[in-house]
């Protein structure tokens, strides 16, 4: 396009996007700000403390191994699975430009299958942690807890009868991780549902009879959006 | 091309016609970058004890700086940002500034209230070791 153009003498749109795009835009800026209200809320937190739950020994966990300490290999596997599921969207979408039916219905589906099977990951580490068992010295008394948003056993390690034991960490600990991955979670999960709807719209020939793909794009923009905020919590509640 | 919105108002660009290879370009950059980032986890994990705090912490802002370049890349290539328009860039990267303050003013916050009950609000000072061993009475009974 000439680089000279008016974009505000009126006539056009001055950023030169659809109206749905730039409200998808902004509805996710200002589910980013919730995001990351959340996220700061929690550093501020933890910045508060003196003793924090280690990450490397909480998240060691990986189906079938037993108790094998695997620090980060879990959410390691999260993390490609949502990787790999942005770019079969931004397939699907490319799909659509080409106005290619078939290529957008195999590229959803295969985002589909990566959203749901990264639930099914969430769901089995909420289960671990929410039924795990670790000693707690809780008032000279050794409890064994799982991790909840009113417990957190993985507090300061104190010498119990010659052994260490970990005592009660702030119970924020599981508020945050709860509340925050859950969040997210259920983002990922109307994700899943509006990625649903558009391959059913798709298969109905809806985009064809409407002449271009844009709702693929609007769901694409959400669908990213949701890999590029786990991006994040994977920093602040997996790495550091 | 029929991609077209059907819209005088809207000047499609060119980048919509190129081939798949810079999406998947994208992907390897990503999932580099991931790596990158397990390996100083990791590295974090296994030698934390002989490291400084200060190196510890250069090590997390490093993660950090990775994470944000992989945000940069999902904006700019996924969610095709990189392609709008300039107008359209600034009205979103713009009031994301305000990520700036909010965590520099957030953090610093948090560390000051830490520091205000480590020093009963400068009464005292700081114990270089963070004594936080609960008193167990009911121990001593035994």
């Amino acid at each position: 396009m000439p680089t000279n153009t008016k974009w505000w003498n009126g006539g056009r749109s001055p950023f030169n996007i659809s109206y749905g795009k730039v409200m998808m835009w902004y509805f996710l800026m200002s589910d980013a700000f919730t995001f990351g209200a959340f996220l700061i809320s929690y550093g501020t937190i933890r910045f508060s403390v003196n003793h924090w739950a280690d990450p490397n020994h909480v998240f060691n966990a990986f189906p079938f191994a037993g108790h094998a300490n695997l620090p980060l290999v879990f959410v390691s596997l999260m993390t490609f699975i949502l990787i790999f599921s942005s770019v079969t969207m931004v397939l699907a979408v490319h799909e659509g430009h080409k106005m290619n039916r078939k290529g957008v219905e195999k590229y959803m589906i295969l985002t589909i299958l990566g959203g749901l099977a990264f639930l099914g990951c969430q769901a089995w580490e909420w289960t671990h942690m929410i039924t795990g068992d670790h000693a707690v010295l809780v008032n000279g008394q050794i409890e064994h807890w799982g991790t909840t948003v009113t417990r957190n056993p993985w507090g300061v390690e104190v010498m119990h009868n010659g052994a260490m034991v970990a005592t009660p960490g702030p119970i924020a600990f599981g508020g945050y991780f709860f509340g925050i991955t859950g969040f997210h979670g259920f983002h990922v999960f109307s994700g899943v549902i509006i990625n649903v709807t558009m391959l059913i719209k798709t298969r109905l020939g809806h985009f064809d009879q409407r002449g271009h793909y844009e709702m693929i794009e609007k769901a694409g923009l959400y669908w990213h959006f949701v890999d590029l905020v786990w991006v994040f919590v994977f920093l602040c509640f997996y790495l550091v | 091309m029929s991609s077209q919105v059907s819209s005088p108002e809207i000047t499609h660009a060119q980048e919509h016609a190129s081939g798949t290879s810079r999406i998947w370009k994208t992907f390897w950059v990503l999932s580099f970058l991931t790596v990158i980032e397990l390996s100083l986890g990791y590295f974090l994990y296994f030698y934390h004890g002989d490291l400084t705090y200060g190196f510890i912490l250069g090590t997390k802002l490093l993660i950090a700086a990775l994470t944000i370049a992989k945000a940069y890349y999902i904006v700019s290539i996924f969610m095709h940002l990189g392609d709008e328009i300039r107008n359209m860039i600034m009205t979103i990267i713009v009031p994301l500034m305000l990520f700036i303050w909010f965590i520099t003013a957030f953090l610093w916050d948090g560390n000051s209230w830490k520091t205000l009950r480590n020093t009963d609000a400068g009464s005292r000072p700081a114990q270089t070791e963070q004594s936080h061993t609960p008193v167990i009475d009911k121990d001593v009974k035994k």
